[in-house]
């Protein structure tokens, strides 16, 4: 006997004690896949047969089921469940999470059931058990029908049991193998010149084939697909054309179509029920009374098999005439087909009578595109990657589709207004100043960046940020950061080269060379590090393009932010200078035609150091420098004092004189990278990565392009824009290192902080994966700002050496990997929070504890 | 670090008795942190002078073994200033001195000489006046020279640092102890843990003098680092005869101390930075005056779940949590330190269960969605708006106003006009260091009329506080009522 059991669906078996449920469960499923109720008994009480646990026996059952289903796995229960409520509450939970529901029954011999019994020595309980267990399964047997079961399936045999073979059925939902690509065609309500005219428009072929009867045929020359979203009756002029169309291709393979609230209430009609005869059907029923019988029968037919809702393209993408919840998606249940059929409501209703419509895309966090009609709409927006394209037009709209997976729009005005709508189509008539996904980014929920977080990148998979440091990122992000619709990208930390060992430095730029040597990288670029502090500039080209791309209102044309998200300027008016002076420099550098953009996203460095850092260079460096000037100058003077009276002091005064000569070198080495800031003139900022312009993420360009891309705009405005000098080092060819090598001595030894080394393509891979993008190679008098004024006393620096880098290494990669996930989430126009998590997720592993000097 | 001690007592080099040190040598010691020197730069009959010279070895301290708490930088000043190493270096170096023993010249020990201390470099935060209100009380002339932070650019002003020089007529071991307690008052960063031993110490060298001192009680908060009971600890011990009125002062005292530093030895008081209540203490109880308002307009708009947003360590929840008619209370707070000390003064998890039902603590953060404040019928904001950014106060208002939708909102904020009244705020700063911004009256109704237009509110104002004809009273409190809240009332 072929059983047949939904992919996806709860199997209830049912049957007296010893009918062999277990071990036919055994034998034709996961053992993951079965929960035993006495399995569970045991696990809460120790003993399967203690028949006191069985109520906390079903919780602990009932619970697992339940977050089996949610996750969409099959599940098995082995239970007698003879008794209706027993069953009453399976079914109930298969409802709760769409699942359907198949009982196979073991309607097996009294005596057989007896002896099975018999050989178990934990089956204690007498025969009038299972004599019970019996009668109540016979009672049972005509209810199951009318208890909700989708199969019901009796056994009533050893032998049968015994031929037994499951057959997994997938549903009739799932169509994860067909990818397109598709155009997804809204509401047509008997519109056949416009989905005519349409199809044409998305390069169709339309052509009448005659057998029998004139059968339409679609062709397309790249094999596209159409799917029908509903509602293709009632309202409209021509409703028998557009089935016989949809009819026609759907049996030909070259089409798909999800029924519409419309399409099956006029198959109830058809079918004789009593319907009410208002919203259009009275048009599609007096066109089909102009048609011969046969077609009503082959309409009737049609409908009563459409599914409410497909799942394609290996889950990407959902359709379904009214949207559907991410719970739903390939789900069977009556609660899925009414909501693929008219959407959710919140219970009330309107000035106009019809139901007040919950917008569910707005809780939608799905990974799935979802495409859908059902409310006419004047233009079509995208929100947390779904999609309404129901343009009106019966009422005088458009009929639109949507290419897949170009997720292009394409449409045609109606050729007249052929119904009259009873909610007005724009009842909001102002223009929305943002669109549905930017006023959904207004405001982000914190669930989403609350607790452990795991995020996906393209770059290095999954990444997991801790609760502790979501914790102190969420504080930071909201104390201090910017409005978040600007936050796409966060720097990511950058960790030194490994430790030198030549005498008196601990950084040199030939173990900067070999990291990538040893990786198998050939070139590397070395770039200046400037000595400034890290700031991110985002550039449109105007006030118009700002609110149109990143849906911020009134924030002028760009903002310049710190490497925690937080602006770097309290003075707005001098940010505002800056902004425009980078904007003309783009301007005049012809930038937004030739990248055809209209806004840039930069990561600089903004100089001096003491414009973001004053209060740290106060409150730290210069602070230290003026305890040790006066200290050490007292020291000395006694110390001197006392070597005049003839004490012998000579050891401790060369220490003290050493002491006070690095203690000069340190405040000569921050005091360099501190100048008054009056103005803007007084500020340089050096651009390093010309991270993305509209649609691109520059990460496929090498370091080069950005190099030079940026020299260009820089030349545009230098008393501003510092062009980073850069170098290129062959790294297995000595003479070019030991050029790198000098080239580095040549930046520090005239007051430069160090140099980045990176590979020359953004994004490189070593034997293990992703490299390092960038390692720093910093300067022996730099230095002494991080590791103190004597740290190069070799006594200091053989102490110092001992440094471990991996923490540091591992962090630069996940940032960076987070940072470019970030970048590429908003130019694919991902909705915020998806951008947001990013960046979050940047700031909290910056929480992360890291010896703060690498 | 230096610090030098010099005497004009005859024979001047009877001094090297006193200390144990002869003045003939360098001598150095090893100590856990580094080396001390001690020498003579003169040793004459009419004059003598010893320096202590301390070397504080920084790397070691961050990656050494006896790894130091505050010290956490390589990049810090204390091998130059005279901090709490100093007085361990003291104890260690000079402990017969400090203890007032000398064998040789047993009178010389009981003899007020005429001593004279310099400490090369000591930071003091709070200013000169305040060294001076330390030493001076004790009989001493004190000499200050405060340091620029940078000749290079006089625009950055003083650095904290001073050099000190105190002189009286003294007993040796009286000056040495006064250094050893008053040092690390004045530097305010200890460089170890803070035990119950320190009350000990403090309580030891502080006989005879400290209980005397008028700034005995910052004096005592400050050697203990903020460690509130050790401090009451100490205090109540010190004070043991006088408890009655002066207890009560203390703890008006103490309550004024910003509560955030209690378990945060390592940090550093922020240049400039006046603590908010500080600021306010002048008007008694503006704090509690402002939730005391807060929670009588949720009594009285019949809240039974409410909110506290922005419930910082927990003051207005301890008096909802009193108040029977509120059955359930949730806290929220963007700081988790913060909540975790809430969680500890409402003894959360001592309370019986029907308490501990009625109360939920959660991080999170206003301009944030979140589905947990949903479904509450009262909300109090107090004193919260005005440490966000004027940008993000729109994605509040829907925070709160459209997504929480608690049907009475109470949201207070300084009044900025009040302003004037405060003598130590200067003009154009504002209360707190965290505050974005401070409105006048008529800012915050009008950004107040906005918001209830927008969402569907009523909205009346209360000052809070003394009112003063022309500024207005220092707090400012808005009521919001939702209007559909309103009609079910009448209804």
């Amino acid at each position: 006997m072929k059983i047949t059991v939904p992919e996806l669906s709860l199997v209830i078996l049912i049957g007296p004690s010893g009918s062999g449920k277990s071990t036919f469960a055994r034998t034709h499923f996961k053992a993951t896949e079965v929960l035993s109720s006495d399995v569970c008994r045991g696990l809460v009480s120790d003993d399967e047969n203690d028949q006191s646990a069985t109520p906390d026996a079903f919780a602990v059952l009932n619970f697992i089921a339940a977050k089996r289903l949610a996750a969409g796995r099959l599940t098995v229960i082995d239970a007698t469940n003879v008794q209706p409520e027993d069953r009453k509450r399976l079914l109930t939970l298969a409802k709760q999470y769409h699942c359907l529901a198949t009982t196979i029954v073991f309607n097996l011999p009294e005596k057989l059931c007896h002896e099975r019994n018999r050989e178990r020595s934990d089956r204690q309980f007498g025969p009038h058990v299972v004599r019970n267990q019996i009668l109540h399964l016979r009672r049972s047997l005509r209810l199951l029908k009318s208890e909700g079961f989708h199969h019901i399936y009796v056994l009533s045999s050893p032998e049968q049991v015994a031929e037994v073979e499951i057959e997994r059925e997938p549903l009739w939902s799932n169509l994860k193998s067909e990818h397109g690509p598709f155009d997804l065609i809204g509401d047509i309500h008997g519109c056949f010149v416009e989905v005519r005219a349409l199809l044409q428009q998305l390069g169709y072929t339309l052509s009448i084939q005659e057998q029998d009867e004139p059968r339409y045929q679609l062709t397309h020359p790249e094999g596209r697909k159409v799917i029908f979203l509903g509602d293709l009756v009632d309202r409209g002029p021509a409703t028998p054309e557009v089935l016989r169309l949809v009819m026609d291709t759907v049996a030909a393979g070259t089409a798909l179509c999800v029924p519409g609230n419309h399409d099956i209430k006029l198959l109830r009609k058809l079918k004789g029920k009593d319907v009410t005869l208002k919203y259009g059907i009275v048009e599609s029923l007096e066109q089909l009374a102009q048609e011969p019988v046969s077609f009503t029968k082959r309409v009737i037919a049609f409908l009563d098999s459409l599914t409410s809702h497909y799942v394609l393209d290996n889950g990407a993408l959902v359709v379904a005439h009214a949207g559907l919840l991410e719970s739903m998606h390939g789900r069977g249940s009556r609660a899925v087909r009414e909501f693929c059929l008219y959407g959710e409501t919140t219970g009330e209703t309107d000035e106009f009578g019809l139901p007040v419509r919950y917008n569910w895309a707005s809780d939608y966090r799905g990974r799935a595109m979802v495409v859908y009609g059902h409310t006419p709409i004047p233009q079509p927006t995208w929100l947390n990657n779904t999609i309404n394209i129901d343009t009106g037009c019966v009422f005088g709209g458009h009929l639109t589709a949507l290419r897949y997976p170009e997720k292009q729009l394409v449409a045609v005005p109606a050729q007249r207004v052929y119904a009259d709508p009873i909610r007005p189509l724009a009842v909001n008539s102002e223009p929305a100043t943002l669109t549905a996904q930017q006023q959904h980014d207004d405001i982000l929920d914190v669930a989403d960046v609350t607790g452990k977080m795991l995020v996906n990148t393209r770059l290095r998979q999954q990444i997991t940020i801790r609760e502790e440091n979501s914790i102190a990122a969420l504080e930071v992000m909201s104390r201090f950061a910017t409005n978040p619709k600007w936050l796409i990208y966060l720097p990511p930390t950058m960790s030194p080269s490994e430790t030198s060992q030549a005498p008196g430095l601990l950084e040199y730029p030939e173990e900067a060379f070999a990291y990538y040597r040893a990786e198998g990288i050939k070139q590397v670029i070395c770039e200046v590090k400037h000595m400034g502090s890290r700031a991110v500039v985002i550039v449109c080209r105007d006030e118009q393009a700002a609110q149109r791309r990143f849906g911020v209102i009134g924030e002028g044309i760009g903002i310049c932010y710190t490497r925690t998200g937080r602006r770097f300027f309290d003075d707005l008016e001098l940010e505002k200078v800056l902004l425009q002076r980078v904007h003309a420099a783009l301007d005049a550098t012809n930038f937004w035609e030739r990248l055809q953009t209209d806004w840039v996203c930069l990561d600089c460095e903004l100089l001096p150091w003491s414009v973001k850092a004053q209060s740290l260079v106060l409150k730290q460096y210069a602070a230290v420098g003026a305890a040790s000037r006066v200290s050490l100058d007292q020291a000395v003077s006694a110390l001197t004092q006392a070597s005049q009276q003839g004490i012998d002091v000579t050891e401790v005064l060369q220490t003290y004189q050493q002491h006070q000569t690095l203690a000069q070198r340190y405040v000569e080495a921050y005091r360099q990278y501190c100048w008054p800031v009056a103005s803007v003139d007084d500020l340089k900022l050096a651009p390093f990565h010309l991270l993305a312009t509209e649609g691109q993420v520059h990460i496929d360009k090498d370091h080069h392009w950005h190099m030079e891309t940026l020299a260009e705009i820089c030349r545009a405005d230098e008393r501003l824009l510092l062009a980073t000098p850069y170098l290129t080092v062959e790294v297995d060819d000595p003479a070019s290192v030991r050029n790198g090598i000098e080239w580095w001595q040549h930046v520090t030894s005239h007051g430069g902080e160090g140099m980045v080394v990176k590979p020359l393509d953004f994004i490189a891979n070593g034997k293990h994966g992703i490299l390092q993008p960038a390692v720093k190679c910093r300067g022996a008098e730099y230095l002494r700002i991080i590791y103190g004024p004597e740290y190069d006393v070799p006594e200091n620096l053989t102490r110092l050496r001992w440094r471990k880098l991996s923490a540091k290494r591992s962090l630069a990669l996940r940032e960076f990997a987070l940072g470019i996930e970030a970048l590429e989430r908003f130019v694919q126009r991902e909705p915020l929070r998806r951008v947001h998590e990013c960046v979050f997720g940047v700031l909290a592993l910056e929480s992360e504890p890291v010896d703060p000097r690498l | 670090m230096l610090l030098t001690i010099s005497t004009t007592h005859q024979p001047a080099t009877d001094l090297g008795y006193l200390l144990h040190k002869n003045p003939t040598h360098l001598q150095t010691f090893s100590l856990n942190f580094g080396r001390a020197h001690v020498f003579y730069p003169e040793a004459t009959v009419e004059r003598c002078t010893a320096a202590l010279l301390l070397d504080v070895d920084t790397i070691q301290m961050v990656r050494g073994k006896g790894k130091a708490i505050s010290l956490d930088q390589y990049v810090n000043d204390r091998p130059y200033v005279a901090s709490s190493f100093l007085s361990v270096a003291m104890a260690e170096v000079f402990s017969s001195a400090l203890n007032g023993r000398c064998a040789q010249r047993p009178t010389l020990v009981t003899t007020a000489l005429p001593l004279q201390a310099q400490l090369a470099a000591i930071p003091c935060r709070k200013g000169e006046d305040w060294l001076r209100r330390l030493f001076e009380p004790l009989g001493y002339h004190v000499e200050v020279v405060q340091h620029a932070l940078d000749e290079k650019h006089p625009e950055w002003g003083q650095s904290p640092y001073f050099t000190v020089t105190l002189s009286a007529e003294r007993r040796l071991s009286e000056l040495l102890t006064h250094l050893y307690v008053l040092i690390p008052v004045l530097d305010n960063s200890k460089h170890y843990w803070i035990g119950d031993d320190e009350v000990d110490k403090l309580l030891r060298r502080g006989q005879g003098w400290l209980e005397k001192h008028p700034e005995r009680v910052q004096i005592a908060f400050a050697y203990l680092h903020h460690k509130r009971t050790l401090v009451n600890d100490a205090l109540e011990r010190l004070i043991a005869e006088e408890v009655g009125v002066e207890e009560a002062e203390v703890e008006a005292e103490a309550e004024v101390l910003p509560t955030t530093e209690v378990e945060e030895s390592t940090e550093t008081v922020e240049i400039g930075a006046v603590p908010e209540i500080a600021m306010e203490k002048k008007l008694p109880n503006l704090h509690e005056q402002r939730l005391q308002a807060a929670l009588e307009v949720l009594k009285e708009h019949g809240a039974k779940r409410v909110l506290d947003l922005g419930c910082g360590e927990g003051r207005l929840l301890k008096m909802l949590l009193q108040e029977k008619s509120f059955e359930h209370i949730l806290g929220l707070d963007v700081s988790y330190k913060a909540l975790e000390i809430a969680q500890k003064r409402l003894h959360l998890d001592r309370l019986p269960p029907r308490q501990r039902e009625r109360i939920t603590l959660i991080h999170g953060a206003l301009t944030y969605r979140d589905k947990r404040l949903e479904g509450y019928d009262g909300a109090a904001v107090v004193e919260v708006i005005e440490h966000l950014d004027q940008s993000r106060l729109s994605a509040f208002a829907r925070v709160l106003f459209e997504f929480a939708h608690p049907e009475t909102v109470v949201i207070t904020t300084p009044n900025a006009e009040y302003n004037v009244k405060y003598e130590t705020l200067h003009a154009g700063t504002f209360r707190h260091q965290d505050h974005r911004f401070e409105w006048t009256r008529e800012q915050f109704q009008s950004w107040a009329q906005q918001i209830a237009r927008q969402f569907g509110y009523t909205v009346s104002f209360v000052p809070i506080g003394p009112e003063d004809a022309g500024v207005g009273a220092p707090s400012q409190m808005g009521i919001f009522a939702r209007s559909s809240a309103i009609k079910e009332e009448n209804a």
